[in-house]
């Protein structure tokens, strides 16, 4: 298991490489001139050269290139012109939300959207399986704002149940103590029911939002999945030996489904982390898709290339954890690794 | 039969829902099947013989459902019992076993789990028991150190291994019946004799009753009390074992019994009377094919294999920290899976390969006809060695339209997407001189009338063509550029016998006529007895024995021949 993590973890270097030339040759073409923008509408050529030099711009592009990478070693991502702070502190700052936020969607899409699908195979025609299929149609024909919007307006503006979409927490409380980020994981470690209430209840509208979006691919995947699987030879000898319905389709039929299942969800978790910028505008979530997106309105090149190079790391974190589930899953990647 | 029978099914018919309205799998069928006996369910596909056997256990797919009929089974009524019933009978009275032993089983379960599974659903053994009983039912299929194999995968298991495995399962619950569906194709003569003597054994030691579900004539007459004959369906007849091969009533059991290859019989013996090899005449039809198998003179050798080798690594041993450190075990002598062979084939004749899975007969036709590089050793093809040039180029070298090939799945080895014609036609636009539409459409027509594939046939793609009908077009692909040698892997293995009667046949008279030579890759000794001149017999990469094929098959020399020939299951003369 070592050994395959090792190797995974060596082919991903030459693209991690890859994405730090890219990302940022890709923020040096993009056009808008940062020193221009910070300058201020009404300044002069001086000031804006004067600002040019002083962020090390008017030097050549290699040059430059050398000075990021320097620093990038030390574990220095720059700073933003927009916040001030430095990136690193930034990220760390947004991630987790935009993460908590991610995984408690997914989680939610998953609570819903596997039983569905599982059913919808098992009762394949059934009204079950139609229900799943309009489910899902609709959820990802509706683009993730208006969805949220939706939702704002229903539950807050009309029912009044969920709390003002204005971020994390609720301006009466202050932060647990931090532990992982997460606020649900933080106020439980604190012992905090009252805190737990509130954080959960401000990011479940938005949780739902995304759920609601991802809900296609992962309902659609495990129905189709576990249809192959159930045509199986293997679950006929299962269903010939008399084992009941929910060891044939729990046990046997589900476990092996589960392969293309992960793959999917995978996909759809980083897709999401990076994606939800709208659901973190409507929700005025701390996360770092609007982090990213406002420092790319100000060309400021810094928190681009850190959003950047996280999401790349991330998204290698992802797939090496996606292939030691297979691994959990599935003894015959384990040989092969 | 004074006491009743153990399952008596009355006018059973099963129907199944298709897109172009209910078809009737199986029509009203009579079958009953009494304490202790073992009754044998023979048809070729499409009989309905598996949707029967699926059918009593109620283990049909969603299309299918019992229109008519009863099945009772020691008095229980097996149609109009619930599922809840009927999930207690499963596995615990009524068994089943498999074709395919490795995708039978849970590929992602341990073994043993799977067997502990079936003995706690029916309240065999508890939790705390289960292991124990798991390793003694692993035991009593006669497994080689079960404690062990109780942690194995099945893709850590052979074929034969996996069948003990499923046998295992089936009779953890001591059943009353079992139903063994298949249960050795695929697997090897020495292995189906090893698998069938076990299921025997284990069933007459327990007073079980048997149903035998099979394509092959000669393992029902060794394996069972009776015979019932499906077609289309349709029982068309029922007798004792003996009595049926003695003295076949119905035509259809006839036909099938003459189509199976047996001992003393030529490859025209196995057409029904009065048949043509090709379903329409050729225009040339020379007479020469329908008499006596006088075989042509043999000339000079068009092929001589010597000293070939095929090496694989073997994956290395160690942990990777013990490799960086250099505390690895030496590198391990790497697999020979062709381990220094040596024959020729002359022109005009068919040499027979034969040998068990993993013997290493694959590897050989595969290197011979160029898609893998030999690691030493040469192939001398009319005196060059094109073991020289590399499979890679091999494509582009004039040697590839005289060396072609004739695959063992006719459905697998042809594009989906290609008609009859273009998957015929693609060696020539490959490869051949032929140029113009009309020209080219000539040549396809001519060879599928060669190969008996009816000309209005050729412009439909495979899913539109019967399995014997797809191999006819594998075989005008291989002889379109006129080769001089083919070689056949198994071209027949997936084919019903009288369909295999004809295609063998086929293959016969092209060679004559064509002056072709083959390489006829098989495990069934009794079909290469019929077409081959000479017989190589392969086991662990090397020869094990080589002549003629009288000598070799009627007088073996080599101790493995013999247990070869010897676990044929032989229909009684």
């Amino acid at each position: 298991m070592l050994r395959m993590i090792a190797a995974r973890l060596k082919t991903t270097i030459p693209s991690l490489i890859g994405v730090i030339i890219v990302t940022f040759l890709l923020t040096r073409v993009l056009p808008g001139d940062t020193a221009a923008y910070f300058a201020g509408p009404a300044a002069s050529k001086e000031a804006i050269a004067d600002i040019r030099g002083k962020l090390g711009l008017d030097r050549p592009l290699p040059v430059q290139f050398v000075s990021y990478v320097t620093a990038l070693a030390k574990g220095d991502l720059g700073t933003s012109l927009t916040t001030g702070q430095a990136v690193t502190a930034d990220l760390a700052q947004r991630l987790p939300a935009s993460a908590e936020l991610t995984l408690f969607g997914l989680l939610m899409s998953m609570a819903i959207a596997l039983p569905l699908g599982v059913l919808a195979a098992v009762r394949q025609g059934s009204w079950i399986d139609h229900l799943c299929r309009i489910i899902a149609t609709a959820g990802v024909s509706l683009p993730v704002f208006f969805t949220g919007l939706l939702l704002v307006y229903v539950f807050y503006f009309i029912l009044g149940w969920a709390p003002a979409p204005l971020g994390r927490l609720d301006v009466f409380f202050s932060e647990p103590p931090r532990v992982t980020g997460f606020l649900l994981i933080d106020s439980l470690i604190a012992r905090d029911a009252e805190m737990f209430r509130a954080a959960l209840s401000q990011i479940l509208l938005p949780a739902l939002t995304l759920a609601i979006f991802s809900l296609a691919p992962i309902t659609r995947m495990t129905r189709a999945s576990m249809l192959a699987v159930l045509g199986a030879d293997f679950v006929r000898t299962a269903r010939a030996s008399g084992l009941s319905s929910g060891k044939v389709i729990g046990t046997y039929a589900f476990r092996n489904a589960m392969l293309p299942v992960v793959t999917t969800l995978g996909m759809v978790f980083s897709f999401l982390l990076g994606a939800n910028v709208l659901v973190e505008k409507v929700f005025a979530w701390p996360g770092v898709g609007s982090y990213a997106v406002e420092a790319l309105l100000a060309s400021d090149y810094a928190p681009i290339q850190g959003f950047v190079l996280t999401m790349a790391i991330l998204y290698v974190a992802l797939n090496l954890l996606i292939d030691i589930l297979y691994g959990v899953i599935d003894p015959r990647v384990r040989l092969e690794a | 039969m004074s006491a009743p029978p153990l399952l008596d099914v009355r006018k059973l018919t099963v129907e199944f829902a298709t897109r172009r309205g209910t078809v009737q799998a199986v029509k009203a069928i009579d079958l009953s099947v009494g304490k202790g006996e073992t009754v044998a369910v023979v048809g070729e596909s499409g009989s309905g013989k598996s949707v029967t056997s699926y059918a009593m256990v109620r283990i049909l797919d969603r299309a299918g459902r019992i229109a008519d009929g009863s099945i009772s089974f020691s008095g229980v009524d097996l149609v109009a019992a619930s599922e809840a019933q009927m999930r207690d009978l499963r596995g615990r009275e009524i068994s089943m076993i498999f074709q395919n032993p490795r995708a039978a089983l849970n590929p992602i379960r341990k073994v043993g789990r799977q067997i502990e599974d079936v003995l706690v659903q029916h309240v065999q053994a508890t939790r705390a028991t289960a292991r124990e009983k798991a390793i003694e039912a692993l035991e009593k299929v006669r497994i080689a150190r079960p404690e062990e194999r109780y942690d194995a995968y099945p893709f850590e298991l052979s074929g034969g291994m996996c069948q003990r495995v499923v046998i295992a399962l089936a009779l953890a619950c001591q059943p009353q019946l079992l139903i063994a569906d298949e249960p050795t194709t695929g697997l090897d003569v020495t292995t189906q004799k090893a698998v069938m003597d076990l299921i025997v054994e284990l069933t007459r030691e327990r007073g079980m009753s048997t149903i035998l579900i099979t394509h092959d004539l000669g393992l029902a007459a060794a394996y069972s009390d009776r015979v019932v004959v499906m077609e289309k369906g349709r029982v068309v007849e029922t007798a004792g074992a003996l009595d049926i091969f003695r003295d076949p009533q119905h035509p259809y059991t006839r036909k099938l019994m003459k189509a199976t290859p047996r001992l003393g019989m030529s490859l025209q013996d196995l057409l029904p009377d009065g048949r043509e090899v090709r379903e329409r005449p050729s225009p040339e039809g020379e007479a020469g094919a329908a008499g006596s198998p006088a075989r042509s003179p043999l000339g000079p050798p068009l092929l001589v294999v010597e000293n070939l080798v095929k090496e694989y690594p073997r994956p290395p041993k160690g942990s990777l920290l013990a490799r960086l450190t250099g505390k690895a075990e030496p590198e391990a002598q790497p697999f020979r899976a062709v381990d220094g062979i040596g024959f020729e084939v002359r022109r005009g004749e068919t040499l027979g390969l034969v040998g068990e899975s993993g013997c290493g007969k694959s590897t050989t036709s595969m290197m011979l006809n160029r898609l893998l590089d030999p690691t030493a050793g040469r192939i001398l093809f009319d005196g060059q060695d094109i073991g020289a040039i590399p499979a890679k180029g091999f494509a582009a070298s004039p040697f590839r339209q005289r060396i072609q090939m004739v695959f063992q799945d006719p459905t697998d080895s042809l594009n989906p997407r290609f008609t009859a014609e273009r998957a015929i036609a693609d060696p020539i636009l490959r490869m051949g001189k032929i140029r113009g539409r009309a020209a080219l459409r000539a040549r396809c027509e001519e060879l599928a009338r060669s190969v008996g594939l009816p000309t209005e046939l050729i412009d439909r793609f495979p899913h539109q063509l019967s399995g014997g009908q797809k191999a006819r077009v594998g075989i005008a692909r291989a002889i379109a550029l006129d080769p001089d040698l083919v070689i056949l892997d198994e071209p027949t293995a997936a084919l019903d016998v009288s369909v295999q009667a004809v295609v063998l046949n086929l293959l016969d008279e092209l060679k004559q006529r064509l002056g072709m030579s083959y390489i006829f890759v098989s495990h069934d000794l009794n079909v290469v007895r019929l077409l081959c001149d000479r017989v190589v017999v392969m086991r662990s990469g090397r020869i094990v024995e080589q002549g003629t094929a009288e000598e070799v098959l009627g007088d073996p020399k080599a101790a493995y021949t013999r247990e070869l020939l010897s676990a044929i299951p032989h229909p009684p003369a």
